[in-house]
């Protein structure tokens, strides 16, 4: 570690944050390497989106600071945050006729005054992020009838725009088929940016992850290379999921295999489950054992 | 660089095209006026001269249509813009310079002064609307801001206050008119341009200038609310600012518009959807196309209004919507492939 390492891109440190009375994030802290892509890893409702709305300062902490280069965010200012920063949602829409163009240029509007006509260099960024999505053929195809894969690829276009080092994503493969999930992974770990991503699915953190951070109930539960944080222990504990954590390629990442549920609280016995439980209740408590032919 | 050029040549057509309607419009009317001796008219008027027309038909040009045309041309822009940035800012096609309630107050403002005399002839109908107007966007806002301030929020208290001062006024209409009131009421509450004067027509163009130019200012932001108000945070737009500024803005320009003219229909729904077809849906276009095609298209909405039951005159609100409607369809069939 290098002694400027705290003082160089986006870092949240001791971060709390409730909504609607629950604490949703209990001190956490993260600070993603620069130039890698770090996975933000945990169950629903275990404060990935927060916290990444809290790393893009849409939302403010309760507590704690987020810094970006060792200014606290707060203090930055809109838009000079979003020169740096860009942000894709798991899904966007909109009702607007926009082209592939239209939203490729969103990413301008930080670095853009009012009644100013765009610059050179804004022409320019929007070019090269078109281009370096793939999709500079197809600026004038409308948004709408774009699939869902691609709509991805043109908002991380539009993100590209924005001339950012940090990139946030929440759950950006959400509703992608396969192929544009792993499409999609294979863009985002190629741009050397600082990424920070959520995800649902662990092969996939594993695979295009230098660095997984796991959230469960509101706190990091584990941090590190998806080696060190992968564990057949760890999926148990916070995803209640019993797997087999395997190495088909020696010295590669690793591969996460699901074997089933696991465990309390959600299912009392395993096999028999809670419906079972609900018979005994029912129909005869006096009968030792479980109801059953 | 060509772009700018383009756009100067656009918006240069626009004037020349709105410039020319009204110079037509003015000379179409029941009272039979040469074409040259209106435009002669004007010209005296404008240039200091002394008018040629006899006092009767020189006011009828000076006095009467074009102060009504001119301000035709105004409402016509203002509702047009006031639509596009609420359809924009509300993230709702549906929209309209009316969604805040505006219009609902303005007429039960308009009915207090005239049925139950509020104000004790000091208020003239166009206060009062303009007070109800305003009594009604503070309601909304009130309500909005209590209900959390999101956009959906923003456009249910508009329904709401909609629903009340509408309520408001039939109930005052119904139990304390007489019937020759009630005709005067409804006539207003449909938009009319017959009781334009000077003043209307200077106010409202001053209150289309500061709004046209704030919104004008804001247009690169609009844009941003395509993807919704947190992705427009995102681009580092001050959302709350730019929701409160672009509310006030378009709700004073339609109180104003409102208290001169009624609540004239359509306009403000359908031709920025128009405008949208012809331009595309970023602002820095949109907003002055709209503005001028809805200032075309009321000019000669109106002129159709006070002409074609002559010597009746059907309300314009009647109007933009009998002819608009056609012609909006028409837009959106050519369009549907090509966009």
């Amino acid at each position: 570690m290098t002694p400027t390492r705290e003082d160089t891109g986006l870092r949240a440190d001791r971060v709390s944050r409730t909504a609607g009375g629950t604490l949703v994030l209990d001190g956490v802290g993260i600070a993603p390497v620069p130039g890698t892509v770090t996975g933000l890893l945990g169950p629903n409702g275990s404060g990935k989106s927060t916290l990444l709305r809290l790393l893009a300062g849409v939302l403010a902490p309760d507590s704690g600071t987020v810094t970006l280069d060792g200014e606290p965010l707060a203090g930055l200012g809109r838009r000079t945050v979003a020169r740096r920063l860009a942000t894709v949602e798991q899904q966007s829409d909109t009702q607007t006729d926009l082209t592939v163009l239209d939203v490729v240029r969103l990413g301008r509007v930080p670095h853009r005054r009012a009644w100013t006509p765009p610059s050179v260099a804004d022409e320019a960024a929007v070019r090269s992020a078109l281009a370096r999505t793939g999709l500079a053929d197809r600026a004038r195809q409308p948004w709408r009838t774009l699939s869902g894969g691609e709509r991805q690829r043109v908002q991380i276009a539009r993100a590209l725009a924005q001339e950012p080092r940090e990139l946030l994503l929440d759950e950006p493969t959400n509703h992608l088929d396969v192929q544009h999930q792993l499409d999609l992974m294979e863009l985002v770990s190629g741009l050397r940016l600082t990424a920070v991503v959520a995800l649902h699915d662990l092969n996939l953190a594993a695979m295009y992850c230098e660095r997984l951070v796991v959230l469960s109930g509101g706190r990091v539960v584990a941090a590190g290379t998806p080696d060190e944080v992968l564990t057949e222990e760890l999926i148990a504990d916070v995803y209640r999921v019993r797997a087999a954590v395997t190495h088909p390629d020696p010295g590669g990442r690793p591969h996460v295999r699901f074997l089933g549920t696991a465990g309390p609280p959600y299912s009392p016995s395993p096999g028999s489950g809670a419906s079972a439980s609900m018979k005994e209740l029912t129909e005869n408590t006096a009968r030792p054992g479980p109801a059953g032919p | 660089m060509r772009k700018g050029a383009a756009v100067l040549l656009g918006t240069a057509a626009g004037l020349a095209l709105l410039a020319a309607s009204i110079a037509v419009a003015i000379t179409i009317g029941p009272a039979r006026i040469g074409v040259a001796d209106v435009w002669a008219t004007v010209a005296a008027h404008l240039g200091g001269g002394v008018p040629e027309l006899s006092p009767i038909r020189d006011g009828i040009v000076w006095d009467l249509r074009l102060p009504r045309t001119l301000l035709a041309a105004v409402c016509g822009a203002g509702l047009a813009l006031c639509g596009a940035v609420m359809q924009s800012l509300l993230r709702n096609p549906l929209a309209d310079p009316f969604v805040l309630g505006v219009s609902s107050g303005a007429s039960t403002g308009a009915v207090a002064v005239v049925v139950l005399g509020v104000g004790g002839g000091v208020l003239s109908v166009t206060g009062g609307a303009f007070l109800g107007a305003v009594c009604s966007f503070a309601l909304v806002l009130l309500l909005s801001h209590t209900l959390g301030g999101s956009t959906d929020r923003v456009v249910l208290s508009g329904v709401a206050a909609m629903q009340l001062f509408s309520a408001l006024t039939s109930f005052v209409v119904m139990t304390a008119a007489d019937a020759e009131t009630t005709r005067g009421v409804l006539f207003w509450l449909l938009g009319s341009l017959a009781g334009a004067g000077w003043t209307d027509v200077w106010v409202c163009l001053g209150v289309l200038a500061a709004a046209l130019t704030t919104c004008l200012g804001y247009a690169r932001t609009l844009d941003a609310f395509a993807f919704g108000e947190e992705a427009a945070a995102s681009l580092g737009v001050a959302v709350a600012r730019t929701r409160i500024v672009l509310l006030c803005a378009t709700a004073l320009l339609t109180a104003a518009l409102v208290s001169a003219a009624g609540a004239i229909g359509f306009v403000g729904l359908v031709l920025p959807h128009a405008a949208r077809a012809l331009v595309g849906p970023g602002h820095t276009r949109l907003l002055p196309v709209t503005a001028l095609a809805g200032a075309v298209f009321l000019v000669w909405a109106d002129t159709l209004a006070r002409t074609v039951l002559d010597p009746q005159e059907v309300p314009v609100g009647v109007v933009t919507s009998l002819i608009g409607v056609p012609a909006f369809v028409l837009v959106l069939y050519r369009t549907r492939s090509t966009r």
